[in-house]
């Protein structure tokens, strides 16, 4: 990095530059993998913020709100609040709120099954993730315009 | 036998979080209970459960340390302990009486009582097509449970940006 005086020692920076990747990927597959496995769209969700608080924690503010900013966030969770809803509105295709409305349900134990269900975790996941991130992002932007 | 220990664990890391001086270590000692609350999860056999407080607790202690915490907060000492401690013991002994007679009338650990439930254990793969019974029943079943907590979710997140904004703040 070109300016060394922000965020963390280098050690911290290389392990950050190795881990940070794995961590969203992880959370990812928490997500995709939420109606197989343990998990789900909230604890995904939470580990795909982590990952982005990770970087913003090791190389400073302003490289994580590069990859995704604050308005950005906001929009994302917007959009993950307007697609959760979408689709249980969606439900009333067959008569009622939220009605799995997929005829085929698919094999159990594969990724493409359960109809609505993996829908509703990717949802989740965008409005926990950017929303948590949002959340901690504006709280450190809130403490550094304070102390001037 | 695991979990009585690790019940005494999270008893001993909160009398500690809040018996200690620094804020810090108070900080430190909420992340153990948490860390203490996700294994008891993982021993009752809930690992949606342990993973979601896992991650959860780290985020809450990175937010507590890193966004909260510069501001030093002053320990307020008062000469009426006498008067706390007494109406605290008094509250305790009065919860753990009622306690006493409610506990008694729930059934034994983890037999089913409802029907509905029972139905949505037996059923729920061929219904929803979802391995995971856990995800049947919260998005599926119980949708508009999950649908009242993303609106909570989504309303605070959008009261700490309306309120800590910067455009339009007034200096």
């Amino acid at each position: 990095m070109k300016n060394k005086e922000v965020g963390m020692t280098l050690i911290v920076k290389t392990i950050t530059r190795l881990t940070v990747g794995l961590i969203l990927l992880y959370g990812i597959y928490i997500v995709l993998h939420g109606h197989l496995s343990p998990g789900g769209g909230f604890a995904g969700g939470v580990i795909i913020a982590l990952s982005f608080i990770h970087l913003m924690l090791a190389f400073g503010k302003e490289v994580a709100l590069r990859k995704l900013s604050e308005s950005w966030a906001s929009i994302f969770e917007s959009l993950g609040a307007i697609m959760f809803l979408s689709i249980a509105v969606l439900g009333f295709i067959g008569g009622y709120f939220f009605l799995n409305f997929f005829i085929q349900k698919g094999k159990p134990f594969e990724l493409f099954s359960a109809g609505i269900i993996p829908l509703c975790n990717i949802a989740i996941s965008l409005k926990v993730g950017a929303g948590l991130f949002a959340i901690f992002a504006v709280l450190i932007l809130f403490n550094k315009s304070g102390d001037k | 036998m695991e979990l009585h220990l690790l019940l005494s664990f999270m008893v001993l890391a909160a009398i500690v979080a809040v018996e200690v001086e620094d804020l810090l270590s108070s900080v430190i000692a909420v992340g153990a209970v948490g860390l203490g609350l996700s294994m008891a999860f993982l021993i009752l056999k809930a690992p949606d459960l342990a993973i979601t407080q896992l991650v959860v607790e780290i985020l809450c202690l990175i937010i507590l340390i890193r966004a909260t915490i510069k501001k030093d907060l002053l320990l307020i000492k008062d000469g009426r302990w006498f008067f706390n401690t007494t109406s605290t013991v008094l509250f305790i002994a009065i919860f753990l009486a009622f306690a006493y007679f409610a506990l008694k009338e729930l059934p034994n650990f983890g037999a089913p009582i409802m029907r509905v439930a029972k139905e949505y254990i037996e059923r729920g793969l061929e219904k929803t097509g979802a391995t995971n019974i856990v995800a049947s029943i919260i998005l599926d079943f119980r949708g508009y449970d999950t649908l009242g907590e993303a609106t909570i979710l989504f309303t605070a997140v959008m009261g700490v940006l309306a309120v800590m904004r910067k455009v339009g703040r007034i200096k």
